[in-house]
Formats: structure tokens, C-alpha cells, sequence
């Protein structure tokens, strides 16, 4: 379990190191993200609890509790869905909101989306939903936390940036 | 089936790669992302090279840019709330005008066929539409007609006739009223069960093809009134009808669609890292026609593919941008 954590963690240094140019990976690279493929298909238990691991410690934006705390997140929350046509692993979160019309839905969503994105390797599809039920306006909010180009932008606002960084710091 | 084959593979641009633009001539490419800048590649001799980088005029994330039909100017749209003009007056392209109007993230931007008008779209929900003057773009209209954000906008291929997707899961299709000079909804595409990110016209103008994160993709035909078939036209406005949705094959949202003017081919570019090329069958009718996947790229691109482009003068070549921070040039062959 830890080792796959520092994987992860090892994964997204060179994920951010070949931000500039992608392309000139080398073989070495290529192997990497194979192995990284074997070991997932091998032990999808192990992801969901990797996963897990990464949301439970993000921070209610307003409360002093983590998301594990207040039940917003919970083991079940994860499942892999079927693989894109390419083979891409396809993760679907749910959340559930402390109250059905929790104005903070929204920004727990994108939480849970910056965290993952930033810690999971580039292979991941991912898809975030509020549990059926639980808000008054879940449409619309699942519509909004799945449109990238929305989070994208969102990301570029300092003060929803700072919001955001705030609730996903973790704490060493 | 078909063959795609990768050309080459642009490297430069620094994370996300939203947009790629073909210079009307086909020899150039211009692309856009989250490092907020605009590279522009040419042809030489047998490989595509980085000419220039187009910095500082944007101070978020660079949308869409748009070369003018007469390849003089680029314009770009950004999460700035912008849109710059650049000229190449001086030799080089400069940014000498920027458009400022809406309220937030500029999402599109479109050129008219005869150059004369810009189009642009944002999240406020609004649509311009700017008159070009004597290097002066003055706002000529300001549309309120969706209910959401407005993620593109493209013009006929050669009328004053605009088209706008959303997401309101709907596509509005503008016409300019002669006697007042606005710009009125003339129909509204209705189909699509969730955001529609992106369409494009057919060679003709009297198709589209829309592209949606329902994952399906969706081919309109512009009915007149006094068409032959006797679609009913309320108020001697033509109407468009979906007259054919190609659901199934995609996975994930579809964030382009382009309609080769030249071939009549379809290239999509989605959510699931694929490129994947339509083909209408020869025998199809055009008021119920049909289309076949002939190519589907897996691992185009090793994240979502958002943007695919037709080059507008050499049939089969294909540009691609990707969130993996890479531009594609690739070659389709029967």
C-alpha cells in the first residue's frame, strides 16, 4: 500500500518534469507507464484505496473536519468503470453533501478533481458525481464539476485557486 | 477502413493545448493553451518547425485563435475576458487591438467569410458580433439567446449566418435583420441531451454537424421555405432539422468536429484520446443520411484530444491538440 503511494508520488515528479516536452520520452519512460498499467489491472483494490487515501484529508471549506470526517467522502465512493477503447482506466468518485443544498458542493467537487488530477498519472479518466439523492441541484452540479473547461477556469481565479490549495494542502 | 498516419508531433507549448488553428493557405498552423501563449509552425521543406511564439497579450489561458480568412490577422480568445487582434503590419504579428466587452472566459472566436465581421462567445452567455473597420472593431451587437455558457461560434462558410453551440445543450443559428441591422435567432437546434462543444458547416453551408458531451454527434439540414419535401417553415424562416445522430462511438465527451469542405469527411476529436474519421455512405439521402466510422486513432494522444482540424487546402491532413501539451500533424488515407 505505501509503496503504491510513493509510486504515485514518484509518478507525478516525472509527470511534471516532462511537462515541456512530453513527447521525447524514452523507452525507459514507455516502461514506466507500462509497468504502471500491469500494476493497476493487477490490483484495482489497491488504486481505490489510494485514492482514497488522497480525499479523505482534503478539508470542508468550511468546517475544521476532513471530508472522511463529515461523511462526504467514504470507501464506497470509488469504483473503476469499463476502460476507454484505448485502455484507459475510468474512475467514477461520488460525494455526498452534508446538507441537500450544501452551496459548497461545487467546490468540493472541484477539490476532489484538483487532488486526484494532480496525484494520479495522466492514464486516469475521471468522472465525479454527488450522490443521487443528496442535493437539490445535483444535475447541475455534476454537469459543472465534469466540464473541464469550467475547472480549468475556476483554477485560474486566485481566490477560488487559494480556497482550493487551502482545502487540499496535506499536512506533513 | 481508413489509415491515420502521424505526420509529426509539435513540442512546445507547455501543459494543455486547447486549440489549432490552419492559416487559410494551409501552410501554417497556429496553437494556443494554458502557457498563454500562440505558436505559430510552417512548412519547411519537409517538416513542420516553430516560426514564432506570440506572448504577453493574454493573462490566462488562451481558448481559440482564429486566423482571418486573408491570413493577414490571428485573433485569439482567452479565460482573460479578452480577445487580441494580432497584425503582421510591422513584418512580425503584433497584438495592436484588444476587444474588451465581455464579463468573463472568452471562449471562441470566429472570423466572417468576407472578413468584415468577428464573432465571440463567453461564459457571460453572450454572443458579439464586431464590425471590422479601418483597423476599428466596434461592437455591433451584443446576443442574449442562450440560457448557459457559450462554448463556440462559427460562420456560414460563405453567408452573413452565425451559428453558436452551448452549454444549454442547444445550437442557435443568428442572421442579421435587414432593416435593423440586429442579430436575431433565426432557429434553435434542439436536440442534444447535454452541452454541445463544438460544430462546423458542411462545404454548402446547409448542413452542420455538432459534437456533444452526450457523446454523440449530431448532422442538421437547413430546410427553406418552399423546400421540395414540404418540411413545414413557420413564419418563412428556414428550419433545421437533426436528421441523422451517430451515437455508440464514443466513450467520452466530444470537444471537436470538423467537416472537411474538400472530402466531406468528419474528424472528431474526444475525451477518450481518440481521433476518429466518418465517412457519409455514397448512396446516402440527405434527408436521412448515413455515416460510417472509417478510422478510429486509439492513443492519439496519450490524454483528451480538444481540438481536430481539416487542413483547408490539402485533403486528408489532419491537426490535433491535446491536454498531453502536444500538437499533431497527421495524414488520413483511404
Amino acid at each position: 500500500m505505501l509503496s503504491f503511494i510513493r509510486k504515485l508520488a514518484i509518478n507525478d515528479k516525472i509527470r511534471d518534469g516532462l511537462l515541456p516536452n512530453r513527447a521525447m520520452e524514452n523507452a525507459e519512460d514507455i516502461l514506466k507507464v507500462k509497468n504502471q498499467k500491469e500494476l493497476i489491472s493487477k490490483d484495482e483494490t489497491e488504486l481505490k484505496e489510494s485514492i482514497y487515501d488522497l480525499l479523505r484529508t482534503i478539508k470542508d471549506p468550511e468546517k475544521p473536519q476532513t471530508l472522511e470526517q463529515l461523511d462526504v467522502v467514504y470507501e464506497d465512493c470509488i469504483n473503476i468503470q469499463e476502460a476507454t477503447p484505448g485502455g484507459i482506466t475510468v474512475i467514477r468518485v461520488e460525494f455526498n453533501p452534508t446538507v441537500p443544498h450544501c452551496s459548497l458542493a461545487t467546490l468540493i467537487g472541484l477539490c476532489i478533481r484538483v487532488k486526484l488530477e494532480r496525484h494520479l498519472l495522466a492514464i486516469f479518466k475521471l468522472d465525479i458525481y454527488i450522490k443521487q439523492g443528496a442535493h437539490s441541484t445535483e444535475q447541475e452540479i455534476n454537469k459543472q464539476i465534469n466540464d473541464k473547461e469550467r475547472i480549468a477556469a475556476a483554477m485560474e481565479n486566485p481566490n477560488l485557486r487559494e480556497l482550493v490549495e487551502k482545502c487540499i494542502k496535506e499536512e506533513e | 477502413m481508413g489509415l491515420l498516419e502521424l505526420q509529426q508531433n509539435l513540442v512546445g507549448h507547455k501543459g494543455r493545448v486547447w486549440n489549432v488553428c490552419w492559416h487559410p493557405s494551409g501552410e501554417s498552423i497556429a496553437s494556443c493553451g494554458e502557457d498563454k501563449t500562440i505558436r505559430i509552425w510552417t512548412h519547411d521543406k519537409s517538416k513542420w518547425v516553430i516560426k514564432t511564439i506570440l506572448t504577453e497579450a493574454h493573462t490566462r489561458t488562451i481558448r481559440e485563435v482564429s486566423w482571418s480568412p486573408c491570413g493577414n490577422y490571428i485573433a485569439s480568445a482567452s479565460f482573460d475576458a479578452t480577445v487580441a487582434i494580432w497584425d503582421q503590419k510591422s513584418g512580425q504579428f503584433e497584438c495592436n487591438t484588444t476587444l474588451e466587452g465581455h464579463e468573463n472566459e472568452v471562449k471562441s472566436v470566429s472570423w466572417s467569410v468576407c472578413g468584415n465581421y468577428l464573432a465571440t462567445c463567453s461564459r457571460d452567455k453572450s454572443v458579439w458580433v464586431w464590425g471590422m473597420g479601418v483597423d476599428e472593431y466596434e461592437c455591433e451587437d451584443v446576443i442574449n439567446a442562450h440560457t448557459q455558457d457559450v462554448k463556440k461560434v462559427k460562420w456560414h462558410p460563405d453567408k452573413l449566418i452565425l451559428a453558436s453551440a452551448s452549454y444549454d445543450d442547444t445550437v442557435k443559428i443568428f442572421d442579421m435583420e435587414q432593416h435593423t441591422n440586429h442579430w436575431i435567432c433565426a432557429s434553435s437546434l434542439v436536440s442534444h441531451t447535454s452541452t454541445v462543444w463544438s460544430l462546423s458547416f458542411d462545404r454548402t453551408g446547409d448542413r452542420l454537424v455538432t459534437c456533444s458531451d452526450d457523446k454523440t454527434l449530431k448532422i442538421w439540414q437547413e430546410y427553406k421555405p418552399g423546400n421540395e419535401v414540404g418540411i413545414p417553415t413557420p413564419d418563412n424562416e428556414p428550419i433545421w432539422k437533426c436528421v441523422c445522430t451517430l451515437s455508440g462511438y464514443h466513450s467520452r465527451t466530444i470537444y471537436d468536429v470538423d467537416w472537411c469542405k474538400k472530402t466531406g469527411l468528419i474528424v472528431t476529436a474526444c475525451g477518450d484520446d481518440i481521433i476518429r474519421v466518418f465517412r457519409e455512405e455514397g448512396d446516402s439521402d440527405i434527408h436521412q443520411p448515413t455515416f460510417s466510422l472509417v478510422c478510429s486513432m486509439d492513443n492519439a494522444h496519450t490524454q483528451d484530444v480538444n481540438c481536430s482540424q481539416w487542413n483547408p487546402c490539402i485533403p486528408g491532413l489532419i491537426v490535433s491538440a491535446s491536454d498531453d501539451g502536444t500538437v499533431k500533424v497527421w495524414t488520413y488515407s483511404d
